[in-house]
């Protein structure tokens, strides 16, 4: 295994993340594709701080570890908000989510 | 590269990983959607077992399988009031939407493999197999008696300003 086999997986990772939040309707959705991007980069950092930096650095690791736990506040708060949204508008796709809009 | 059986598992876990996210992406019912995501995540910890991360392995089955994906799944329970959308709804503008999601995908995919290309000071990166020390005792170490201790506790007051947030958003509204 070479450092490019896990850039390339978290390349086709992030690349579907962005798909996801560019084309789903259901804000849950988008939020997967959030966490397949946030994925990614983790994935990388561990990549990087195996191959890259000396072995003996694992601080590459440790930024994975603090992303990770960014990841659970934001999904925390993403549910919040939507759970918030559905009561207000009974929906919860971002298109009909349109009070502010003039 | 000898095809031995540590890198055949590597390819069995790269190929779950992609392919449980390409459904996770395309699988129209969000709950299907939602445990594919499950098989994602757990080939990404296995990909973090490869890269002798065995601590970060085992936080990403803890948290996120564990935590984020319940999370989710409470999420679209508590939501479910279209769980699918009607197909006549389906207009040309969500196909144009399709169209242009997917080429802007493609054309970010085609750069990020150019880049992994041709960047000189990526090329020859391989996995010798030497084994490395249990990470668990230097993170301890690193977090709490080391450079990181100032970031772990600025993470602990977001992981209570998060709590506190979530709380205060989704609660029901009192009016008096």
């Amino acid at each position: 295994m070479t450092l490019q086999h896990y850039l390339v997986i978290s390349a086709i990772l992030f690349t579907l993340g962005i798909f996801a939040v560019l084309t789903r309707r259901n804000a849950i959705s988008i939020l997967m594709g959030i966490e397949l991007i946030l994925n990614s980069c983790n994935l990388n950092f561990a990549a990087f701080s195996r191959f890259v930096t000396p072995p003996a650095d694992i601080s590459g690791q440790i930024i994975a570890i603090f992303g990770i736990v960014l990841a659970a506040a934001e999904a925390a708060v993403f549910l919040a908000i939507i759970l918030a949204i559905y009561r207000e508008f009974g929906s919860i796709r971002p298109n009909e989510v349109d009070t502010l809009k003039g | 590269m000898e095809f031995t059986l540590k890198t055949f598992i590597f390819y069995g876990f790269a190929l779950m990983t992609v392919s449980s996210a390409l459904l996770v992406v395309t699988v129209r019912n969000i709950v299907h959607a939602a445990f594919s995501l499950m098989v994602t995540l757990f080939g990404i910890a296995g990909l973090y077992v490869f890269l002798q991360a065995d601590f970060l392995a085992a936080t990403q089955v803890i948290v996120y399988v564990g935590g984020i994906l319940v999370l989710i799944l409470f999420g679209v329970m508590m939501t479910s009031g279209r769980l699918e959308m009607p197909s006549q709804v389906k207009s040309h503008i969500e196909r144009g939407q399709l169209l242009l999601g997917g080429a802007v995908a493609l054309a970010l995919f085609m750069l990020l493999l150019t880049v992994i290309a041709n960047t000189p000071a990526w090329k020859n990166r391989i996995d010798d197999g030497t084994a490395l020390p249990p990470t668990t005792e230097r993170i301890g170490e690193l977090i709490l008696n080391g450079p990181f201790l100032l970031p772990f506790e600025v993470v602990s007051v977001l992981l209570l300003v998060a709590l506190i947030g979530a709380a205060l958003i989704s609660r029901k509204e009192v009016r008096d």
